[in-house]
């Protein structure tokens, strides 16, 4: 066995003082900035870029993918405590961890985040080790109409998201839509949609300034009118036997949804383009989709939880794959590690791994590590945030609002976009008032983005034929798929109307 | 964390420090504030890596002392950033990275009312050329080849690049031009999207700076058949430039920094020397010689001619897209 020989090469150098030393450092680092609404692990790779000349190539990278990895971690802590999303990558992760913890189980939804995370990071290194170059392979025979089929695809899991109101859900839908259109039309290289004539309107809205107004702000709005002011405190438990227990129901209610977002997360983040951020909201449709009780997603299910943090876990390193073996990256953070490698004198591209064994294996190897590493760290840390819990809402909610406006400053420093987050805040407070879902609208700005230019482009590509989508061997069926699950609904909902009528 | 009282002193000193005249440190005027290191696309592409790679050579060798704090602003063709840097506000502490964008953007998009020449040209870092690839898969080993298969596929030869306007797209429309090729053009959102789809052979050719292709290059995935400099390419000596083949026409991606309007002087100078000692560094010419970058040295008057130049030529280039 080769590969095991390589391997274990790369754990021995991952587990030299220095590295070891370095992801310890990294995934504390990476769990906070994570943890840090607005900040993802895109901001905290660019930061420290800089100071990993201090090292060798080998342990700056290493350093850097225990960024990453603490990032995801990080991600899940303020989605359930606070229910704003630490990070795009964990905007899922609210939609049951927010209920969970509001129902005094947040230290359930930590403990399952903790350990469905490390179940897909594992299931991806295990993947990556095996397969990475097939994989590679594979990632290249997606084209423009693949793409496109996959995003359909997430859209088609998330239109029974909403619940039943399958007309409110394609309006929530329409309107990510038009805000994910709007800044720069990549086809005609003309802006468009340019509101008032803007300037900041040029680089669109971000993923980021939408979902902490649509959670951060808008919740808390929310929040506030609900209880009309009346001090909520939630007293969760905190002691050794009590995570021992939801340990134990962690593992027997979160099974499920870690193994789809594992395996679906891992596959969409090695498809440049895509990203971990698809990837743990597509199993998050995914898994409520193939549930047998899908009325509880939503409502705090710990499937629910572990479903979108598995697969930002495991997508995350499936990101990695493009980027090592063909040197293409496979998200926003994997293209400034990329941009990292180049500045450490290495060359990315299909060669890497022929010719620089000992940096792509140290790699793999720490990726094991902190993987390892991170589940411990967030474990321990895991009273403390539960302890943030136990403030008084008078208090958590000043807090939040100062997260939210700080968070959306720091990921583009543009006032502009602290105006929109209140804006969005407001306008999710009224629509949630008149029972429209908003995960819909969140997952078509994260997917429009891809979904327009890969139809635009395959559309080109076929001189406007649409059967691109139906005769190309991967595109076809996936596309039927998408498509028989949109209309399932409406067909169900034809059914019902009829039986009804018949009685 | 500062405290209330200490925060109140450093603001006060900061008023003090405002208040005395420029004139004070006309002698050796040095950044007070961390410099706004504007780069014009978003993070991770080929502009993106080479700020990126500026920085750390500024910050390994230790050579200001305020950090660069690069700031991607990519938003409709880096028209965000000439707009950022055309209103900056501390103009001394201010700074662009530069691709050809900013020759191009001001004439495609004249509501922006961006007169580049209004700019203080600070360094060219040097010049990036453009290569055409295939993949070896096509069977196509020369340019002759090339322009025969796009004849005989009658239009339906498919290219992939960034997008109409930008800088493949106009060494495209005048190759198409020049040997009345019908070539579909599909745009995508960056160089490596662009690779990877020649690489997936999802599409037949692209027009690529050589750094985007290089690791393909080398692992014989994609074949280079013409290059668009002046000279052959000392990483591609076996590559005929287009002059060769009797077209005059070169075409570069230029890698400069530039300063706001109104950029003091004495700061002016100040980054000048700066990016000067950056240019002569080891580290920038080894990676001007590994991703193949030509050294394209002048000054601040030569530079706003290379400006006038380049925006006569890119108008009358884009007027030919546009047809």
């Amino acid at each position: 066995m080769e590969i095991l020989s390589y391997l274990v090469d790369g754990l021995l150098l991952a587990l030299q003082p220095i590295n070891l030393g370095l992801i310890v450092i990294g995934v504390s680092v990476g769990l906070f900035i994570g943890a840090m609404p607005g900040l993802g692990s895109v901001n905290g790779v660019a930061i420290l870029l800089p100071i990993t000349f201090l090292v060798p190539p080998g342990s700056a990278i290493i350093f850097l993918a225990a960024i990453y990895y603490g990032a995801m971690y990080g991600g899940a802590i303020s989605s359930v405590t606070l229910g704003i999303p630490g990070a795009s990558t964990a905007v899922a992760t609210t939609f049951d961890g927010r209920p969970l913890a509001l129902q005094g189980r947040a230290s359930l939804a930590l403990v399952t985040a903790a350990l469905a995370s490390f179940v897909g990071g594992s299931v991806a290194n295990v993947l990556f080790t095996l397969f990475a170059p097939p994989l590679a392979t594979l990632a290249l025979s997606f084209g423009p109409p693949e793409i496109f089929a996959l995003m359909l695809l997430a859209f088609a899991t998330f239109v029974g998201l909403g619940g039943d109101d399958i007309a409110k859900t394609v309006f929530s839908i329409c309107i990510g839509l038009v805000f994910a259109s709007i800044g720069f039309d990549q086809i005609s290289g003309q802006p468009r949609l340019v509101l008032f004539d803007i300037s900041g309107f040029l680089h669109g809205i971000g993923f980021i300034v939408l979902a902490i107004g649509v959670y951060g702000i808008g919740e808390m709005i929310w929040t506030i009118e609900q209880t009309r002011g009346e001090v909520t405190t939630t007293t969760p438990r905190m002691s050794v036997a009590g995570m021992i227990s939801d340990t134990r129901e962690a593992v027997r209610r979160g099974w499920k949804g870690t193994t789809i977002g594992s395996f679906l997360g891992f596959f969409v983040g090695v498809l440049p383009a895509a990203g971990a951020t698809p990837g743990s909201l597509m199993a998050y449709g995914v898994a409520k989709l193939v549930s047998k009780t899908p009325r509880e997603y939503g409502k705090g299910s710990p499937d629910g939880v572990a479903a979108p943090e598995a697969a930002n876990n495991s997508a995350s390193t499936g990101a990695m794959l493009p980027m090592l073996t063909l040197g293409i990256p496979g998200s926003p953070t994997t293209a400034i590690l990329l941009g990292g490698m180049v500045i450490w004198g290495l060359v990315p591209g299909p060669q890497l791994f022929v010719n620089e064994t000992e940096f792509v294996w140290g790699l793999i190897g720490s990726f094991y590590i902190s993987n390892f590493a991170a589940l411990l760290i967030n474990l321990a840390f895991i009273p403390l945030f539960i302890w943030m819990l136990r403030m008084p809402f008078t208090v958590l909610a000043p807090m939040i609002f100062v997260l939210s406006i700080i968070g959306g400053f720091a990921a583009t420093r543009d006032m502009h976009d602290i105006w929109l987050i209140v804006i969005f805040g407001l306008g999710a407070f009224f629509l949630r008032k008149f029972d429209y879902p908003l995960a819909p609208a969140v997952l078509a700005i994260v997917l429009g983005p891809i979904a327009e230019p890969t139809l635009r482009q395959s559309l080109l590509l076929s001189s406007g034929d649409p059967s691109i989508f139906f005769t190309r061997p991967i595109a076809g069926p996936i596309t039927i798929i998408a498509l028989v699950l949109i209309f399932l609904p409406a067909l169900k909902f034809f059914r019902r109307n009829k039986s009804t009528e018949s009685s | 964390m500062f405290s209330k009282r200490k925060f109140m002193c450093l603001a006060a000193a900061a008023t003090m420090l405002a208040a005395i005249p420029v004139q004070a440190f006309a002698s050796d005027w040095t950044p007070r504030r961390p410099i706004d290191f504007v780069i014009m696309a978003g993070p991770g592409g080929g502009a993106d890596q080479i700020a990126r790679f500026i920085q750390s050579v500024v910050e390994k060798n230790d050579l200001t002392s305020r950090p660069l704090v690069p700031n991607n602003k990519g938003g409709g063709s880096g028209a965000e950033a000439l707009l950022q840097l055309n209103s900056a506000r501390d103009k001394d502490h201010t700074l662009l990275v530069t691709l050809n964008s900013f020759f191009t953007t001001p004439l495609r998009q004249e509501g922006l009312g961006i007169d580049i020449q209004t700019f203080t040209p600070v360094a060219m870092m040097g010049v990036d050329p453009f290569v055409l690839w295939v993949h070896k898969d096509s069977g196509i080993t020369t340019f002759e080849q090339f322009v025969e298969k796009v004849n005989a596929d009658d239009g339906q030869f498919v290219m992939g690049g960034t997008g109409k306007g930008q800088e493949d797209s106009i060494v495209i429309a005048y190759m198409s031009g020049a040997y009345d090729l019908n070539i579909k053009y599909i745009p995508y959102d960056g160089g490596g999207a662009v690779a990877k789809d020649l690489a997936g052979k999802q599409i037949m050719a692209t027009v690529n700076n050589p750094a985007e292709a290089k690791g393909f290059y080398e692992n014989g995935d994609f074949v280079p058949l013409l290059a668009f400099s002046d000279e052959r390419m000392d990483a591609y000596p076996d590559v005929p430039t287009m002059k060769e083949k009797g077209q005059d026409f070169s075409y570069y991606n230029q890698r400069a920094i530039v300063g706001p309007p109104g950029m003091s002087e004495e700061a002016a100078e100040y980054y000048r020397d700066l990016f000067q000692t950056v240019y002569e560094s080891e580290e920038w010419q080894n990676y001007l010689q590994s991703e193949s970058l030509s050294p394209l040295p002048m000054n601040a008057e030569e530079t706003r001619e290379y400006w006038t130049k380049q925006v006569d030529n890119h108008r009358e280039l884009l007027a030919e897209i546009d047809d």
